[in-house]
């Protein structure tokens, strides 16, 4: 995937999570939590999709780098 | 027509998902039933063969009124429909304590023409019609699922929306973009496959106006806290979720659920409610957890028999809650059954948070934000993350004394994580 595609691919599983927000519209640097309002049970309902869909296992300790879309993007490059 | 609250004094059959003849069993969902606060899934308690469905689609109905009748399985004649409600039941519902740890979202960008397209204001409104917009109105789209339906050249009023309010999702333009296409096809899914679910702002905050006006007007609360260090609790989290993947991990949120329940069957005298002026203990330990519902308001549906299953077993349960929460269906059994009810700030809310009894329970205990603090342990200070545990509870029911052992022993359970 290229940075662009897993932006995308964040970005959609978010908009399933907070279905009344539109996190395209996100500053990469922005806490996604704060961004869209979304508690510890929807971030990890996010991380079960985003490892899901990356094929690629999330320790909890890399949580904190997943907080922005920015951060996302280089954790998955 | 159960009773999905306190105040309900009446409902609306939305919707059947069954016909006469339809065979159901424990559990199944026959009916989508509209009150004040949204609308709710119906499940029966008992096997049989639908006979007769007495209401209409759209018939507005007083609590306790007959919706069908099922043959029980073995049965010649049919007996009313008995919905899941046990039988002395008090009549309860959701919303339970405070105002939502997450502040309603305004909905960014709808047009006023969308706002006037709302159900007309009325005792039960129909909150989350999914089907095609109401004349001259247009349909509830979010700003996402707008967005990509631009790019994709799709029209999103014509899709059917699962979200909340049955609004069109960004899921469902994707997949209408992917061509497996949920344009409303009326013929494409069997009439009793939809679903109408979700709850509506305005609504919700009627019913919470209503529930919370009665506790303060009835209840004469008293209120305890206590400060319980979570270092043991969520070091036994950390290693338990260290060799698991995502979806088997645990929150801290579990943790706080069990030891709550195991406190509870310790001291039962909270778990139950207020009738007739005198206290009634429940049968089971079946806790609400206070869910805030995005765009506002919140809800406290039940998690039955806490006290008796593993954590995996409730963080599975907690996370598929949560989720048919926000999207809409949450059973009406689940609305009726909780015995004591639990608010929990999550990871980014207040330091405490102190309760408004739901009626006619008796008590609420309700956790705020997990800090890391100075403590001393040992003679030696050093940082801990601390949680703020707060009952609120009914002087009628109970005292404060009591009150003090029932939070003593949930931070015990706390601090024996592996027993949990």
């Amino acid at each position: 995937m290229n940075d662009a595609e897993i932006r995308q691919l964040a970005c959609t599983l978010l908009a399933d999570i907070a279905p009344d927000t539109d996190p395209a519209s996100l500053a990469g640097d922005i806490d996604i939590r704060e961004g869209l309002d979304i508690d510890s049970i929807d971030f990890l309902n996010f991380v079960i999709a985003l490892s899901k869909s990356s094929g690629r296992s999330i320790p909890e300790a890399d949580y904190a780098k997943l907080f922005t879309l920015d951060g996302i993007v280089a954790y998955f490059r | 027509m159960p009773s999905l609250g306190a105040d309900m004094e009446s409902g609306k059959l939305a919707q059947w998902l069954v016909k006469p003849g339809s065979k159901v069993r424990k559990g199944d969902v026959i009916a989508v039933v509209e009150t004040h606060k949204g609308a709710f899934e119906i499940d029966v308690f008992i096997e049989g063969v639908v006979s007769e469905l007495c209401a209409k689609e759209g018939e507005e109905l007083p609590v306790g009124a007959l919706l069908a009748r099922i043959a029980a399985a073995g049965e010649e004649l049919a007996a009313p429909a008995r919905t899941a409600e046990p039988p002395q039941a008090p009549p309860q519902a959701p919303p339970p304590a405070l105002p939502p740890a997450a502040p309603p979202s305004p909905p960014a960008a709808t047009p006023p023409a969308e706002r006037a397209a709302k159900a007309p204001a009325g005792p039960i409104p129909a909150p989350a019609k999914a089907p095609p917009a109401l004349a001259g109105g247009r349909k509830k789209v979010s700003p996402a699922a707008r967005r990509r339906a631009e790019e994709l050249g799709i029209d999103p009023e014509t899709l059917e929306g699962t979200g909340i309010d049955g609004s069109v999702t960004l899921a469902n333009v994707e997949l209408a973009g992917a061509g497996g296409g949920r344009h409303r096809t009326p013929a494409a899914e069997p009439a009793e496959l939809k679903r109408r679910t979700g709850f509506d702002p305005d609504q919700m905050r009627q019913a919470i106006a209503a529930a919370m006006s009665r506790s303060k007007r009835e209840i004469p609360h008293y209120y305890l806290g206590s400060t319980i260090d979570m270092a043991r609790a969520l070091g036994f989290l950390e290693s338990y979720n260290k060799e698991r993947p995502p979806e088997a991990r645990l929150l801290p949120a579990v943790m706080l659920l069990k030891a709550t329940a195991l406190a509870l069957r310790d001291m039962p005298q909270f778990n139950g409610f207020w009738e007739d002026g005198r206290f009634r203990k429940a049968d089971g330990i079946h806790i609400g957890w206070a869910i805030a519902l995005r765009g506002g308001g919140l809800i406290a549906p039940a998690i039955r028999h806490v006290d008796d299953r593993s954590l995996a077993d409730l963080m599975e349960a907690l996370r598929d809650l949560v989720g048919r929460a926000r999207g809409g269906g949450i059973r009406g059994s689940e609305m009726m059954e909780p015995t004591f009810t639990v608010t929990s700030m999550g990871d980014r809310g207040a330091e405490s948070v102190y309760g408004v009894i739901y009626p006619p329970q008796v008590a609420i205990l309700g956790f705020g934000r997990a800090v890391e603090r100075p403590w001393v342990v040992d003679g030696q200070i050093v940082a801990r993350p601390l949680v703020t545990a707060s009952l609120a509870a009914d002087h009628r029911a109970s005292d404060g004394h009591g009150g003090s052992l029932f939070l003593a022993a949930v931070d015990r359970y706390l601090q024996e994580p592996e027993t949990l």
